[in-house]
């Protein structure tokens, strides 16, 4: 997983970005004609505007048609209880640049960790190698972009010691235990990141980003008549430790405690094909992994996806609408800007049932003749953007929740999971259920628990037959990978009822 | 950074942390570098060339531990770092199973070559990789009309480090990796069907450099037409590409973090039987030129060869020092090396032959296992086996149980291992798998 490793290097009041572990020690940005906040990142990363153009000139030296320059500066921590004490800490530090070059739908890309002027020529020069031709002329004048900033932090990581989340965890156990007796154990981690993101591409465009992230995490065994059962819930946004809140650790703990109690009482269910009705929330994973991974243009422009000849197509009912959305404020999936340096919008992605936009880097942005969507999103400085989701979700739909149940014969109901999977080509996708029920002449009856749903994309979009009022994000730690690259997401649904997906089971 | 510098810095950084208040320390500095090239329908789609170094240190402080790594390895920053790391270290709460291993269990040096390293893979040429990645493209690109996109891969990586702990224990370790993948597209009635097909090796001399687009666009062809069948038990073979994702959760139920948590159903059953007598694992960090051979783990304690599962019976954990520790159990290393699967008779194709009914699995497709329970359920394709003959492909079906019951009934292991892989779990024949279909 993607945040297993963290920093807590600032514990001391040490609060200016980058003052401790990178000296500002170029001053050639001040009295430049660069306004404040940019010229403080030029100075983190000790670059001067006049080496950003040499080194751009050099990735273009051999004939691209654009490249960009990505410099990141990342400290992740991460501390844990266990056994009722937050006795384990681990920290990260990750800093440097990555070069791209674009030749058409051709990329040459290497990365630096040391940020010095010979590093990046020679980065640049590796990069540029994807053409061969004449040097391009590039853009001169350095246009600021300033996005809106849909994070800003009451109180910095930075500003936050390992010493102040102890109390949260502690309550999180302290919570847990006091709930039920059956309780064995208790696990709790808090992980934050904060990034510093300096971006420049041979169009002239400088933009800079502070990207915070936090989860909080907690698991509950419980031990009965000699079984045991555990469940993991969690929270996640983009957000200083304003996050952690006696509240909302409150609620996980409740959440926790019930989740688990649950499964003691859960089975599987019968396998084979069924209706299946989703939960408002985390069942957003549907749309992920059953048509979201799908939409993205990559496989689009290269016709491996199922949905390759779907645009401006009926794909859904008319009552679906769906949006991938990277604007959602303190929203765990949402950035200022992407990695690319393009504007992050609210993309439609299914209107009233018509598959209207995919999701586009710049690369594909430029193959479709389309604005980018600000989907170009990228691990870190060490990787390729390719598009990616943000926050994928459906609006609301025109039946209720109650008369969704009630139309249901003989199906399951689903509300928690674990995670999905898709194979885009062929267009299978699953989901792994960690909590349902079964439903019965339109009552929910059984519990259930990890199973695995398995169903086709565009027929699962096509089956959604029902949706509710009642659309809901969820805030759980969500983690895409793709291409051997993580990025943070989230997701959301209404109510909704698929006509037919395989249910994984016992065969009598 | 070479493999002397790397040692000089570990010990100025372990003797400025101790003189700093940490009692024990262990560093380890890895360097790695790849190159990557794919090649799309006749076109270089990527170049990438990646160098990364980092250097992790564990802080060991009045009693309370943390972890700490960066990229940022010049001198004066890493004491900075170091001295902040260990007065946050200070806020934990004590934990007295947090200590170095003890000396006497470490590597000790004098092992024999493993040969794990290529020194060749760095004078390669840029144009022999593009060459050799074309030519893997080519064995399918336009080899049928159903194609809708060919892509191919060469992939090479190098990586060294060193460990060195404040009780005595100081080591280096290097390995490189080389390889060749291919995927294949293919358009028809029902969906894009894709597959692939890869070789690797750590010597560029070793690799086998034939046969891969070829096998990638084999595998894809025959994938066209897919369709579910009837839930029901049926026996299931599964090919040895992806038997090690169902031996997975056993693996993971396998380690002292997870027996401590309790998420393990393996907790309290050394020594009894948890699987058929057909299953044999040995985990054997000895075999020359296997990918997970090394001399010593992560934390310096010396590896050697040793039985997992015998005949069905659970011999050993994989138990790191904290865990040993809190568990009262000996460490045995936290770690897998090379993961050995006592061979059967006959391959893959074999057992296909001597089915009457069943299910061969060739891939997985989302799912997950309990961990404290077993209790599992993956999706899966594969193709449908009737007397001895493959029918055709199957997808969009689960296969749901407990991962005691599947592994009690494992019935045949086959003789087919992947060469180069760490991984060496042939095909397996499992009876009575409940799948979900229609």
């Amino acid at each position: 997983m993607l945040y297993k490793r963290r920093d807590f290097i600032r514990i001391s009041g040490i609060t200016a970005a980058g003052s401790l572990m990178i000296p500002s020690l170029l001053q050639s940005c001040k009295g430049s004609s660069l306004s404040g906040n940019f010229s403080t990142y030029l100075d983190h990363f000790e670059v001067t505007p006049e080496l950003l153009k040499k080194v751009i000139h050099a990735a273009m030296s051999k004939g691209g048609d654009y490249a960009d320059l990505y410099f990141e500066h990342t400290l992740n921590n991460y501390s844990n209880l266990e056994d009722g004490k937050v006795n384990q800490a681990s920290s990260n530090v990750a800093y440097g640049v990555g070069i791209r070059v674009l030749k058409g739908d051709q990329t040459g890309y290497a990365f630096t960790e040391i940020i010095t002027p010979e590093a990046m020529m020679k980065a640049a020069n590796t990069a540029a190698s994807i053409a061969n031709d004449t040097g391009k002329a590039i853009v001169e004048n350095i246009n600021e972009y300033t996005a809106p900033n849909l994070y800003p932090v009451v109180t910095s990581w930075e500003d936050t010691s390992v010493k102040d989340k102890i109390p949260f965890l502690e309550r999180v156990n302290e919570k847990i235990f006091g709930l039920d007796t059956k309780v064995t154990k208790v696990n709790a981690s808090i992980g934050d990141t904060t990034s510093y993101i300096l971006f420049y591409n041979s169009e002239g465009l400088l933009a800079c980003d502070y990207r915070p992230l936090v989860y909080l995490n907690a698991t509950c065994v419980m031990e009965k008549d000699g079984r045991i059962e555990n469940f993991g819930v969690s929270r996640s946004a983009r957000m200083g430790s304003e996050f952690l809140t006696n509240d909302m650790v409150d609620t996980l703990a409740k959440d926790a405690v019930e989740k688990t109690n649950l499964q003691f009482e859960a089975g599987k269910p019968k396998a084979g094909e069924m209706e299946v009705v989703m939960s408002p929330g985390e069942s957003g994973i549907l749309l992920h992994e059953a048509i979201g991974h799908a939409f993205e243009a990559d496989f689009n422009r290269k016709k491996t996806s199922i949905f390759s000849d779907k645009l401006n197509k009926k794909v859904a009912e008319n009552f679906i609408t769906i949006v991938d959305d990277g604007t959602l404020p303190s929203n765990r999936g949402s950035l200022n800007f992407d990695d690319e340096g393009n504007p992050v919008e609210n993309t439609m992605i299914v209107k009233d049932g018509i598959l209207t936009s995919y999701l586009h880097d710049r690369i594909s942005a430029t193959y479709y003749n389309v604005k980018p969507t600000g989907n170009g999103r990228r691990q870190s400085f060490r990787y390729i953007p390719v598009p990616r989701m943000r926050c994928t979700r459906m609006e609301n739909g025109p039946h209720k929740k109650e008369e969704i149940i009630e139309s249901v014969k003989n199906g399951i109901y689903v509300d928690s999971f674990s995670n999905g999977q898709v194979n885009i080509g062929a267009g299978d996708f699953t989901f792994f259920v960690k909590a349902g029920y079964v439903i019965e002449n339109g009552k929910l009856t059984k519990p259930i628990k990890d199973i695995n749903i398995i169903g086709n994309g565009p027929q699962a979009l096509a089956d959604i037959s029902m949706a509710a009022d009642d659309t809901r994000l969820s805030d759980s730690t969500w983690t895409c990978g793709k291409a051997g690259q993580s990025v943070p997401v989230t997701m959301g649904l209404p109510t909704v009822k698929i006509k037919k997906l395989v249910v994984g089971g016992i065969n009598a | 950074m070479n493999t002397q510098e790397k040692y000089t810095l570990a010990e100025q950084v372990i003797a400025h942390a101790l003189k700093s208040g940490a009692q024990q320390v262990s560093v380890s500095i890895e360097e790695s570098r790849s190159n990557n090239i794919e090649i799309r329908d006749q076109q270089i789609d990527r170049l990438t060339e990646s160098n990364r170094n980092s250097l992790s240190v564990n802080l060991y402080v009045d009693k309370k531990y943390s972890s700490n790594s960066t990229n940022r390895l010049k001198k004066d920053e890493l004491f900075k770092f170091v001295d902040e790391a260990i007065a946050a270290t200070r806020y934990l709460a004590e934990d007295v199973y947090r200590m170095l291993p003890d000396p006497s269990l470490y590597y000790k040096g004098g092992g024999s070559d493993l040969n794990v390293f290529d020194s060749s893979i760095e004078a390669i040429e840029t144009t022999t990789k593009i060459d050799l990645a074309k030519s893997v493209l080519d064995e399918a690109f336009n080899k049928d009309e159903r194609i809708i996109s060919v892509s191919s891969f060469y992939s090479d990586s190098l990586s060294n480090r060193v460990l060195v702990t404040s009780n005595g224990f100081k080591g280096d370790s290097a390995r490189t990796n080389i390889s060749l993948y291919a995927t294949v597209a293919i358009k028809s009635d029902k969906g894009r069907p894709s597959d692939y097909w890869f070789e690797s090796a750590l010597f560029f001399d070793k690799l086998k450099k034939t046969d891969i687009g070829k096998k990638a666009l084999e595998r894809t062809l025959k994938k066209i037409g897919p369709e579910k069948i009837s839930s029901g038990k049926y026996p299931m073979i599964l090919e040895n590409l992806v038997a090690a994702n169902l031996l997975s959760p056993v693996y993971n139920s396998l380690s002292g973090n997870a027996i401590y948590q309790k998420q393990s159903f393996l907790a309290g059953k050394k020594d009894q039987p948890i699987a058929s007598k057909v299953m044999t694992i040995f985990d054997d960090p000895t075999i020359p030129s296997g990918p997970g051979s090394r001399h010593f783990d992560g934390e310096g304690l010396a590896v050697i060869r040793r039985p997992i599962v015998e005949e069905g019976v659970l011999r050993s954990y994989y138990i790191d020092t904290y865990y040993g520790k809190k568990l009262g159990m000996d460490p045995t290393s936290g770690s897998s090396t090379n993961v050995v699967f006592k061979l059967g008779d006959r391959d893959m194709e074999g057992m296909v032959k001597s089915l009457k009914k069943g299910i061969l699995v060739t891939g997985f497709n989302g799912g997950n296992c309990n961990g404290s329970t077993g209790d599992f359920s993956y999706g899966i394709e594969g193709y449908l086996i009737e007397n001895g003959s493959i029918i055709h492909p199957v997808n969009e079906m689960n296969i749901t149980g407990n991962m005691t019951q599947i592994w009690n009934n494992l019935v045949e292991a086959g003789n087919d291992i992947i060469e180069g892989n760490s991984n060496r779990i042939p095909s397996l024949m499992i009876d009575n798998v409940d799948f979900s279909g229609i």
